[in-house]
C-alpha cells in the first residue's frame, strides 16, 4: 500500500517537472548550484581566516609583557628581617644581640646542647665526615642509617622504620607514595602544611572534617559509604585515608585517636598520623600520642614525625609494619632522589634515643613543666592561652581581635619584641597566608588563622637541660566591626600589663621547672 | 679537566664505543647509518660535528650519546617479555601456595580494606626489581671517598631480605658517589671547622628560618653563596629536592606557565606540580622543540580563557642527571630573552664541577650569571654536605625568604652541615688561605666521579675512556631503572630497558672491580 502511494507521489513530481517553466528550472537549478559552492567553500574560508601570519606572530610575541618574576617585597614586611641568632640556640639563647631566655625552639628535651648528644655526632664526624654524597640506593646508606632505623623501629614497638633527610618532605613523600588520583583522604581542618603539601602531590580526592570533630568525620565517612554503595566497582579499588595529626602543630590541641581508630575499622580507611610534636613527649616512654592513650601501634597504618624537635636533630622517621613501610624505599620521593641524610646527624638521633630510653622519667618533668606553664599564662588580660596543657607548644591568643589581621600580627610582634627586650625569647608563628588559605576555608569561627607566639621554657642543668614548652598564639580573627581594641592604644596600656604578667608568671614558675 | 682559557670548550669527542659507530648527532642523540659508519671510521675514530641549533650559539658544542643496536633492543623487550610471563606464573603459584610466599602482608584485622597498593605496582617490584634488588641500598661503613668500605651482605631468599655477614669489604674503588671534588671527608679542614661548630653549637637547629633558626651561620653561606655564584643574593634551604619542590611553588602558580625538559630530575617534576601552573614539556635539550613551545604559549595565551600568561618559566638542569648531557644554556638564554620568560636553572649537578673555577655551567660557557632569573644548586655533591639554595637578585630572594614554603615551615640547615659549606666554598674560591697546591691536593682527594661527568659531555680526553664511562653506566642504570618504575615520568619503558642491557657487561665489570 505503502509503496503505491509513493510511486504516485513520484510520477507526480515527475510530472511536475515537465509542466514546470523553463525560468524556473533554471533558477533551481542556480540555487542548487550555490548551495554546493557554499558547502565546499565555507570550510576553506574559516581555515583561511583563523591562522594568524607571521608577521601577526611576531607582533603577538613583541607585545606580550609578563609580570615580574615576583612581586616586590615592602621593605616593612614582617617576614622579610629576620632574627640572627647568634651562637647556639640552647638554653639562653643570643637574639640580634641580645641574651634571652629561649622559649622559642622546639627543643622540648633539651637535647640540642647535650654533651652526649655531641659527642656522638663528632665521633661519626670524624669517621664519615659531613655528606654523604648520594641518595640511599646508590651507595648513600650508610651503616648508622640502618642502625637509626632499627632502633626507631624497635623503640617504637613497630616492624620497620624508614628515615628521611629532612623532617618536611617526611609526610610530605609518605602521602602521595600510597594516595593517588581517584583515592579519598580524610583530613582534619587543622593539619599542618607539610600535610597539605603531601596531599597536593598526592592528586587525591579531599576531604576536609572540623578539626578535632569526629562527628563531622563520621558524617564525611557515612556519606562516602553511601556513594560507594551507589558504584561498588569503583569502590573496590579506591583507597580511603584518614590524615590525622597527634599533638597538631597549629592549634596545639591532642587528637581524639581511641574514637578515630573505631572510626577506621567501621568504615575501613586506613590512618596517617604525623607525630612531630608529640613524638618524643607524650607517653610514659615518649613514643608520642599512641602511648598516651594505650593504644596498639599496629593499629595504625603509618606513624611520620620529625627528629628535628624533641630528638633536636634533622630528618624525619615513618614507622609502622613492614608491609606498608617497605613501600617508601621505591616510592617516596624524598627518600629515593634526595641525598640521605648526613651521618653526624644520624648519629646524634641515635645518641638522642639512648638519652630518651635510659631517662624515662624526663617525659613526666616535661609534662609537668608544660602543665606549669599552662597554668602560669591563664588568665593573662587580652591573651589567652590554645591547645592543650600536656602540649609543648602553647599558642597564645588575642582574646579579642582588632578587626584586622595584619594589625594583629603587628600586636603580636609588638609584644613579642618587648618580651625579647626583657631577655624572654618568643616567636610569632609564621604562616603562608595565601598559601595556607587555599587548603581549608576559615577554620571554624574563632581562629581563622594562627598567629602564635612560641616559648619554650628552659630547663636546669640537671636532668640534661630538659624541656621547652613554647608557647604561639593564636589570633582570634572574628572579624568584629567595633574597634574596641585600636591596638594604638593598647600599646602604652594594656600590652605593658600582659608582658609583666608573663614575665612574673615566668619568674615565679620558671625555677621550679 | 678544565678546558683551557680561551680555547673551546668541547675538543673532540671520542667515539660512543668501540664497535658500534657513530653516526650523525642531531639533537644531541646519535643516529648511526652505513654513510656516518664510514664517515666516522675514515675520521680515525673521531667524529667532529657541530650541532647547528638555530646558530644562536657559535662555539663548537659537541655531544654524542650511543644508540642502541637494533639487535640489543629487540633482545631487551623480548627478555622483559620472559620476565613478565614468568612473573604471573610465579604470582599463580604463590596464589595457591604452591611456592612460598616471602613478601610482607597485610594484616589479618585489614585483610577487607582496600588493597593498599595497585597490582601491577607489586608485580614488577616482586617479580621483576627483586632479581637484581642486590645491585641498590649497598650500605657503605666509611667516608664516601676515592676508596669505600662496603658491608658485605647476603640473601638465602632470592633477595627478598639481606643478612649482614659482619665482614667489610675494604677500599673498594669508588665510582659510586657525587663526591666530585672530594671534599666529603673525615679529615682535613673541612672536617675540623665543623666539629668546632658542632662543639659550638650542637647538632639541630629546631627552628625554622623564619621564626628563632635563623643563625649567623645561616646568614654567613648564603653571603658566601652570593658572592661565589656572583648574583646579588642568596638564600639556603636544607635538603636539595626540597629546594626546588618547596621554591617553585612560590615563583610561579595558576596562570603561569612552566616549560619543562623531558629528563627534568624529580624534584623539578614535584615543584612544578605543586605550583599549579600549567606544564609543558620540550624534548631534551631541544631548542627547536623549546621555541615552538614559547612561541606558541605567547601566542594563543592560555587554553580555553585565551587570556595571555602571566609569566613563563623554563626548567632547566646544568648537568642533567638522568643524562648526564649538558644544557644548551646559550641557546636557552637567548630564547629566554628573545620571548622574555624566565629561567631556573638546576645546578645540582654542575655547581663545583663544571667551569674553570667551578662556579658551574654558566661559567663554562662563559656566560653572566644575570642572565639566570634562578640558579639552583645543591651542596650534596662537589661540596661534600647537604642542602640547596638558590641565588638571583635581590627582589627574588626578598620575595622568597618571605614567601618560600622552607623558610616558613621547615628546619634550617644544621649549623656543622653550613660549616661544612662555607669551609669547601672558600676553599674553591681560593679564600681559605691555602695555597693552589693546598686546594690542588684536596682536588685530588676526589673519587672519579667528576671526571665520569665530563667524559659524559665528551670533553675529557679518552684516556681514562672506560673507567669513566663504568661509573655513569652504573648510575645511568641505577637512575634509569627507578624512574621507570617509580614515577614512569620523563623515561620511557623501553628507554630504561635499553640502558640496561647496553650497560650490563660494564655493570659486571665493576661489581667484579668491587
Amino acid at each position: 500500500m505503502a509503496t503505491a502511494t509513493e510511486q504516485w507521489v513520484l510520477v507526480e513530481m515527475v510530472q511536475a517537472l515537465y509542466e514546470a517553466p523553463t525560468y524556473h528550472l533554471i533558477l533551481e537549478g542556480i540555487l542548487i548550484l550555490w548551495i554546493i559552492r557554499l558547502l565546499f567553500s565555507k570550510t576553506y574560508k574559516l581555515q583561511e581566516r583563523s591562522d594568524l601570519t607571521v608577521k601577526e606572530k611576531e607582533e603577538l610575541i613583541e607585545e606580550w609583557q609578563p609580570e615580574p618574576l615576583v612581586p616586590p617585597v615592602p621593605k616593612d614586611h614582617p617576614a622579610l628581617n629576620y632574627n640572627i641568632v647568634s651562637g647556639p640556640p640552647s638554653h639562653k639563647i643570643v637574639v640580634n644581640g641580645k641574651e634571652c631566655i629561649n622559649f622559642a625552639s622546639f627543643n622540648f628535651l633539651g637535647l640540642l646542647d647535650n654533651p652526649r648528644v655531641k659527642a656522638a655526632a663528632l665521633a661519626s664526624l670524624k669517621k664519615y665526615g659531613v655528606g654523604t654524597c648520594g641518595p640511599r640506593g646508590f651507595y648513600g646508606t650508610f651503616d648508622v642509617h640502618l642502625d637509626l632505623e632499627d632502633r626507631l623501629a624497635k623503640f617504637m614497638k613497630t616492624e620497620e622504620a624508614i628515615i628521611y633527610s629532612y623532617g618536611f618532605a617526611t609526610i610530605a613523600s609518605a602521602i602521595p607514595a600510597y594516595s593517588k588520583r581517584g583515592d579519598i583522604v580524610f583530613v582534619d581542618r587543622a593539619a599542618c602544611f607539610a600535610i597539605q603539601k603531601g596531599l597536593q602531590a598526592s592528586r587525591s580526592d579531599i576531604k576536609l572534617f572540623k578539626h578535632n570533630d569526629m562527628a563531622d568525620l563520621e558524617r564525611l565517612l557515612k556519606e562516602q559509604e553511601i556513594e560507594d554503595q551507589k558504584n561498588p566497582r569503583k569502590a573496590r579499588v579506591t583507597r580511603r585515608f584518614i590524615v590525622v595529626e597527634g599533638l597538631y602543630m597549629n592549634t596545639g590541641t591532642i587528637c581524639p585517636l581511641p574514637e578515630l581508630v573505631k572510626l577506621k575499622y567501621k568504615y575501613k580507611a586506613r590512618i596517617f598520623l604525623e607525630e612531630s610534636l608529640s613524638f618524643g613527649v607524650l607517653g610514659e616512654h615518649g613514643r608520642g600520642v599512641t602511648e598516651h592513650y594505650g593504644i596498639k601501634i599496629d593499629d595504625i597504618d603509618l606513624i611520620s614525625a620529625n627528629m628535628e624537635n624533641a630528638l633536636a636533630s634533622i630528618g624525619g622517621f615513618c614507622c609502622g609494619r613492614s608491609f606498608v613501610i617497605d613501600h617508601q624505599r621505591l616510592s617516596g620521593q624524598g627518600y629515593c632522589f634526595s641525598a640521605s641524610l648526613p651521618p653526624l646527624l644520624a648519629a646524634a638521633a641515635i645518641e638522642a634515643l639512648n638519652i630518651m630510653e635510659e631517662n624515662p622519667g624526663i617525659f613526666a618533668v616535661l609534662k609537668e613543666k608544660c602543665r606549669q606553664i599552662h597554668k602560669a599564662l591563664q588568665g593573662i588580660s587580652g591573651l589567652k592561652v590554645v591547645g592543650e596543657s600536656l602540649s609543648p607548644a602553647f599558642h597564645l591568643q588575642l582574646e579579642e581581635s582588632t578587626g584586622s589581621r595584619e594589625q594583629d600580627v603587628r600586636l603580636l610582634q609588638e609584644i613579642v619584641d618587648q618580651c625579647m627586650n626583657r631577655s624572654i625569647a618568643l616567636t610569632q608563628a609564621r604562616y603562608l597566608e595565601k598559601e595556607e588559605k587555599c587548603l581549608p576555608p576559615p577554620r571554624g569561627r574563632t581562629g581563622e588563622s594562627c598567629v602564635h607566639h612560641q616559648g619554650g621554657s628552659p630547663g636546669r642543668p640537671a636532668l640534661g637541660r630538659v624541656p621547652g614548652p613554647w608557647l604561639p598564639a593564636t589570633q582570634h580573627a572574628e572579624r568584629t566591626q567595633d574597634s574596641r581594641w585600636p591596638w594604638r592604644g593598647l600599646k602604652e596600656s594594656k600590652n605593658m600589663c600582659i608582658f609583666d604578667r608573663i614575665v612574673t608568671k615566668w619568674c615565679q614558675y620558671g625555677p621550679i621547672v | 679537566m678544565r678546558p683551557e682559557p680561551g680555547g673551546c670548550c668541547c675538543r673532540r669527542t671520542v667515539r660512543a664505543n668501540g664497535c658500534v659507530a657513530n653516526g650523525e648527532v642531531r639533537n644531541g642523540y646519535v643516529r648511526s647509518s652505513a654513510a656516518a659508519a664510514a664517515a666516522a671510521a675514515a675520521a680515525a675514530g673521531q667524529i667532529h660535528h657541530v650541532t647547528q641549533n638555530g646558530g644562536l650559539y657559535k662555539r663548537p658544542f659537541n655531544e654524542a650519546f650511543e644508540e642502541t643496536p637494533m639487535l640489543v633492543a629487540v633482545l631487551t623487550y623480548v627478555g622483559y617479555g620472559v620476565l613478565t610471563l614468568f612473573g604471573y606464573l610465579r604470582d599463580f603459584l604463590r596464589y595457591w601456595r604452591i611456592e612460598k610466599c616471602h613478601h610482607a602482608t597485610e594484616r589479618e584485622e585489614q585483610k577487607d580494606f582496600v588493597s593498599l597498593y595497585q597490582d601491577f605496582e607489586n608485580f614488577y617490584t616482586r617479580n621483576l626489581y627483586m632479581r637484581i634488588r642486590d645491585n641498590w641500598n649497598r650500605p657503605i661503613c666509611s667516608v664516601p671517598g676515592a676508596r669505600v668500605d662496603i658491608m658485605e651482605r647476603q640473601s638465602h631468599d632470592y633477595n627478598w631480605s639481606f643478612k649482614y655477614t659482619g665482614n667489610i669489604i675494604k677500599g673498594v674503588i669508588n665510582m659510586g658517589s657525587y663526591n666530585y671534588l672530594g671534599f666529603a671527608r673525615n679529615t682535613g679542614s673541612c672536617q675540623e671547622a665543623a666539629a668546632k661548630v658542632l662543639e659550638e653549637y650542637g647538632a639541630g637547629v629546631c627552628s625554622t628560618r623564619q621564626e628563632i633558626g635563623n643563625l649567623d651561620k645561616h646568614e654567613e653561606l648564603e653571603e658566601l653563596v652570593a658572592r661565589f655564584l656572583g648574583v646579588e643574593a642568596a638564600m639556603a634551604y636544607g635538603m636539595g629536592f626540597a629546594t626546588n619542590s618547596m621554591n617553585i611553588p612560590a615563583l610561579v602558580g595558576k596562570g603561569c606557565l612552566i616549560l619543562s625538559d623531558e629528563l627534568n630530575h624529580a624534584s623539578l617534576v614535584l615543584g612544578a606540580r605543586l605550583s599549579g601552573a600549567t606544564i609543558r614539556i620540550f624534548k631534551h635539550n631541544n631548542m627547536q622543540s623549546l621555541e615552538k613551545l614559547l612561541k606558541d604559549a605567547i601566542v594563543y595565551g592560555q587554553p580555553r580563557t585565551r587570556r595571555p600568561w602571566k609569566k613563563i618559566l623554563i626548567l632547566v638542569e646544568g648537568i642533567y642527571s638522568m643524562e648526564g648531557s649538558i644544557v644548551r644554556l646559550p641557546e636557552v638564554i637567548a630564547l629566554k630573552k628573545k620571548y622574555k620568560a624566565y629561567l631556573y636553572l638546576d645546578e645540582a649537578h654542575s655547581i663545583g664541577a663544571l667551569g674553570p673555577t667551578g662556579r658551574g655551567v654558566v661559567e663554562y660557557f662563559g656566560l653572566d650569571p644575570e642572565d639566570v632569573d634562578v640558579m639552583m644548586g645543591t651542596f650534596t655533591k662537589s661540596f661534600g654536605a647537604s642542602g640547596g639554595y638558590i641565588g638571583g637578585k635581590k627582589e627574588l630572594i626578598d620575595y622568597l625568604r618571605t614567601h618560600s614554603h622552607s623558610a616558613v615551615y621547615a628546619t634550617s640547615l644544621s649549623p656543622p652541615v653550613v660549616e661544612q659549606i662555607i669551609t669547601s666554598m672558600k676553599c674553591i674560591m681560593g679564600q681559605d688561605g691555602t695555597s693552589l697546591d693546598a686546594t690542588g691536593q684536596e682536588f685530588g682527594q676526589g673519587t672519579v666521579g667528576m671526571t665520569c661527568l665530563c667524559s659524559v659531555v665528551w670533553d675529557w680526553p679518552g684516556r681514562l675512556k672506560y673507567l669513566e664511562r663504568l661509573r655513569w653506566l652504573v648510575v645511568g642504570i641505577v637512575w634509569r631503572l627507578l624512574h621507570s618504575h617509580v614515577t614512569w615520568a620523563g623515561v620511557t619503558w623501553s628507554q630504561a630497558q635499553l640502558r640496561l642491557l647496553t650497560r650490563a657487561p660494564s655493570c659486571m665489570y665493576l661489581f667484579r672491580v668491587a
